[in-house]
């Protein structure tokens, strides 16, 4: 990532909570990142990594009650949406962040027909009219290479397909032209050969709307194919940050190479699986120094006791929360 | 019944399952969705078999379909030399304990108001096996077997995570002692590092008890790293088969070779480099006539449109389609007409 | 490898959750509760035999003796409201237990068993639920004759086809569960795969829906005793002692009110109380 690269959006010390049994415990801690102009940026990790939440963080929507932003700025477009008015925020979504789900069957509402969700989109944010907006509801769902796209129009979201309705969430979604686009695990319910199809026309769109893109995933083949950076995400943190070639050529943060180390593969013969030990500690119970320690090969009596921070490995924007590995790495 | 002396192998022959929707009064059109047709393979005693295809291509169908959860229409099923179809009453009983299944979602798997010493103890009890004092002893020793600590036993279901609650339902499939598993996708919803904890341990367990396996799944690398076969599957028939790492290097059936070069791979310099993908999966009530893919396939042709490709066979290989790579034999067939 | 991840509340959490989150629950309960020891303490609360005449008191309002007053043969209303709450909730009580029995049964073999035979059935619940409540007790309680054992059947019979529906439904849902299926793959019968696998899971549902229904049941038999069809004089019932307040409506207002309002208060505690059962049971709360 070159400095000359403008940022569309950047987050900075995001801490999330939500409020279990009284008390407020940390899902996001500490979360820095950024996402340059028409990059693709995958944040990838498992259950209770933190990833969906910090997705919800930017545009927050998160749950009224029980959770808040305990910490932290994001910013965006000179602004910081943690700081917004809810009126504000409801301004800037759909329209200059877009996001997207995994379930489009309850993303989309069963009772309107598809080209006025889309429709909706367009005179919610711009000043045009309903037949203005049907057009360019129209207009999209081409972009979007959805068939017949006329009639399609005036069907409702049951009447197609995963695949499809996840392009039309996607038409939506781009209706307000957003400089970002959020997608939280879009292609995870999708058969793999549609999840191709997707990907590849996210791609396109992207550089065809000038988009930046946080694409959120547990796969780490989906990221291989589309990411430019990729953020791995652990208990909260964020344990590895690099460039996609970077990361897997050479990943340094124990829990990014136990992932690749536990991942069967199509292309070639993975005679051992090496599973990774324990589980993820639950946001009540996060252990004191490095969460990852209680399950990693590399551990020292340091990293029970010390918080690891988020360090350069070199030059090239490749950063790593691990002492341990760090030092091995440079010596 | 017996047929022939069995040798614990598993025979499938053109099992076919068709389902009616709609019709009656007022309801809407009536359509049959030909969920399964003429599907046919055979695992040996101790082997594991993949079962590949994306949603609507039946095997899901198949799998519950050799347990008889759902009644196939036509075909055999025969293990162990026995024709499972024709099982009545105690025979049926019998044959349950030999053949078991494991499901895909660990939070649907279990009954929620029975401990786990209840779901393990259950089995054995409907089956008389053992006095009380064994029945417990088993229980225990199966959840012991799946790297579960003893104390767990009398707890309920959603005390535990994902991943634990596959092992009790695996620990549940093992307490009858049985000889062949049907996984239908036990992995599927479970993260990353769970998945290859858990595909572990069944590998500790087919070299252990000797089990033979019928895994289906849609996640093409980890059928590659479990099953020694594969089927690959598309709109209820079989379009390929055979050894998997042979299937997946070099398939012969187009729609294997999508299915494959769909599958993101963990490496950033082997970026999909798919041709245009026609279309989606049509539905299985609506099938295309002739061969199933020819609407979605590069290399349609002529025959393609009207007949159903046969399962050819090749050496150890068997692929549905007029126009497989790489076929030498055929190809001069094709030739030659 | 060991040890839980308890991250959901267990399910009796529900409960207390729905109680803390509804004040008037508590109103539901507490009531409930004091006319349940009314019922059981009636012999030693009642300040007069509730089936002793003395016409010289007869009609008489209010008073530091008669404290609801007496009716038109001189017979304490109280003591004959607090012995008629002994016959309301026995009624009420074991009609809907007979009826919750029965009806879940046919609804769960209904749902299990599936095809012609639940379309049939199906069929014929809704022919019975077609009738007016009312109507139906009252056809069948004419059948039978007036006697108490024949007042609880014709009201368990009335409430039989709303259990059967909503036995049902969980019923089918559940029989799409995987642990179902894993009992079939397992070799169990039909009738443990139903008593054991499918009825605890469904069968809150079913009991709060009872608690709801008890309170309609004793109103059934209010209206049956008003009309004559009830348990047969002298016993105290609060329908029989409405019907003769309502001959006498305009000399002794008290004869009418009292046992109405007696009516009114123990329904409004089973409402209130089934509401809190619903809520506790109902899954988007629980997940909170």
């Amino acid at each position: 990532m070159t400095q000359a690269q403008e940022t569309a959006l950047e987050i900075r010390g995001l801490r999330t909570e939500f409020r279990i049994g009284g008390q407020w415990y940390p899902a996001v801690r500490d979360l820095s990142l950024s996402v340059a102009k028409n990059e693709t940026l995958a944040i990838v990790g498992e259950s209770g990594s933190g990833k969906s939440v910090t997705a919800l963080s930017i545009l927050r929507l998160l749950p009224q009650a029980g959770a808040r932003i305990g910490a932290g700025e994001i910013r965006f477009d000179g602004r910081n949406l943690a700081q917004l008015s809810e009126r504000e925020m409801s301004d800037v979504r759909g329209n200059s962040i877009a996001m997207i789900f995994q379930e489009p069957m309850t993303s989309l509402n069963p009772t309107m027909t598809v080209g006025e969700q889309i429709a909706e989109a367009i005179t919610i944010h711009r000043k045009v009219s309903r037949a203005e907006a049907m057009a360019e509801a129209l207009h999209l769902l081409k972009e979007v290479k959805i068939p017949s796209a006329e009639s399609r129009l005036h069907d409702y979201p049951h009447q197609f397909s995963g695949g499809m309705r996840q392009r039309v969430m996607i038409a939506m979604a781009l209706a307000c032209r957003p400089k970002v686009l959020l997608a939280d695990e879009p292609t995870t319910a999708l058969d793999v050969t549609i999840q191709a199809q997707v990907l590849m026309q996210l791609d396109e769109l992207k550089e065809a709307y000038g988009m930046s893109v946080l694409f959120i995933t547990h796969n780490l083949g989906v990221v291989a194919q589309i990411a430019d950076r990729v953020a791995v995400m652990y208990a909260g943190e964020i344990v590895e940050l690099a460039a996609v070639d970077a990361l897997f050529a050479q990943p340094t943060h124990p829990y990014t190479e136990a992932l690749l180390r536990a991942m069967p593969r199509v292309d070639r013969a993975t005679e051992n699986l090496e599973p990774i030990p324990g589980g993820v500690p639950a946001v009540t119970a996060m252990p004191p120094g490095c969460a990852y320690a209680p399950r990693c090969p590399y551990r020292q009596p340091s990293c029970e006791k010390d918080r690891p921070e988020l360090v350069p490995l070199d030059d090239t924007g490749h950063l790593v929360r691990c002492p341990v590995r760090l030092a091995k790495g440079r010596g | 019944m017996t047929i022939g002396a069995g040798n614990g192998s598993l025979e499938v022959r053109n099992l076919t399952k068709h389902f009616t929707i709609g019709g009656g009064l007022f309801g809407p059109e009536r359509k049959i969705v030909r969920a399964v047709n003429d599907v046919s393979f055979t695992i040996p005693k101790g082997t594991s078999l993949g079962l590949v295809g994306e949603s609507g291509c039946g095997k899901s169908t198949v799998a519950r379909s050799l347990l008889r959860l759902i009644e196939p229409d036509a075909g055999s099923v025969i293990f162990d030399g026995t024709d499972v179809r024709a099982a009545k009453g105690k025979a049926l009983r019998q044959l349950r304990r030999r053949m078991q299944i494991v499901f895909q979602d660990p939070y649907s798997s279990l009954n929620p108001r029975r401990t786990i010493r209840q779901a393990l103890e259950e089995p054995l009890r409907v089956h008389g096996l053992g006095s009380g004092k064994e029945i417990s002893e088993k229980a225990e020793a199966a959840i012991a077997e799946v790297g579960l600590s003893k104390e767990v036993i009398d707890r309920y279901p959603h005390e535990f995570s994902g991943g634990q609650r596959q092992r009790i339902g695996i620990a549940r499939a093992l307490v009858l002692d049985p000889e062949l598993i049907v996984a239908d996708e036990p992995v599927s919803a479970l993260d990353v590092s769970v998945q290859a904890q858990i595909l572990r341990l069944l590998e500790n367990l087919r070299e252990r008890r000797g089990l033979s396996f019928l895994f289906v799944s849609h996640d093409l690398g980890v059928v590659r790293h479990f099953c020694d076969r594969v089927c690959v599957m598309y709109l209820g028939r079989i379009v390929e088969q055979g050894v998997t790492a042979e299937v997946l290097d070099r398939p012969l059936h187009p729609y294997t070779k999508l299915l494959r070069d769909s599958s993101p791979v963990p490496d950033p310099t082997a970026r999909l480099t798919l041709t245009k993908i026609l279309g989606e999966v049509p539905s299985p009530a609506d099938p295309p006539p002739g061969c199933t893919f020819h609407p979605r396939c590069p290399r349609a042709a002529g025959r393609c449109m009207t007949a159903i490709p046969a399962l050819e066979h090749g050496p150890g290989r068997k692929a549905a389609c007029y126009y497989p790579e790489r076929w030498p034999d055929l190809q001069t067939a094709e030739a030659a007409v | 490898m060991a040890g839980a991840v308890s991250t959901s509340p267990a399910r009796p959490g529900g409960l207390w959750l729905a109680f803390s989150k509804n004040r008037l629950s508590w109103v539901g309960l507490v009531l409930l509760a004091a006319i349940i020891l009314v019922a059981i303490f009636a012999p030693f609360i009642a300040p007069h035999d509730p089936l002793e005449q003395n016409i010289v008191v007869r009609l008489e309002p209010p008073s530091a003796e008669y404290l609801l007053g007496t009716d038109s043969y001189g017979r304490d209303v109280l003591s004959r409201l607090i012995y008629g709450t002994r016959i309301s909730l026995t009624v009420g009580f074991i009609a809907i237990l007979i009826a919750m029995t029965i009806g879940s049964t046919i609804g769960i073999l209904a749902g299990y068993v599936g095809g012609l035979f639940d379309q049939i059935v199906m069929g014929l619940l809704d022919v019975m639920l077609s009738f007016p409540t009312l109507l139906l007790g009252l056809m069948i309680a004419a059948m039978l004759g007036a006697s108490l054992e024949n007042l609880i059947i014709a009201i368990a019979i009335t409430e039989i086809a709303p259990f059967a529906r909503i036995a049902r439904a969980p019923t089918i849902a559940l029989k799409q569960r995987d642990f179902v299926e894993a009992g079939r793959a397992l070799g169990f019968g039909p009738v443990r795969i139903m008593g054991v696998h499918i009825l605890p899971n469904m069968i809150s549902d079913v009991v709060v829906m009872g608690s709801l229904w008890m309170a309609s049941a004793i109103r059934t038999e209010a209206s049956l005793s008003f009309i004559g069809l009830g348990v047969p004089p002298p016993t105290a019932t609060w329908g029989s002692m409405i019907r003769e307040g309502f001959e006498n409506i305009l000399d002794a207002w008290w004869l009418a009110v009292f046992p109405s309002l007696a009516i009114l208060l123990t329904v409004l505690a089973l409402n209130l109380l089934g509401d809190a059962l619903r809520d506790a049971i109902d899954p988007k709360l629980r997940a909170e």
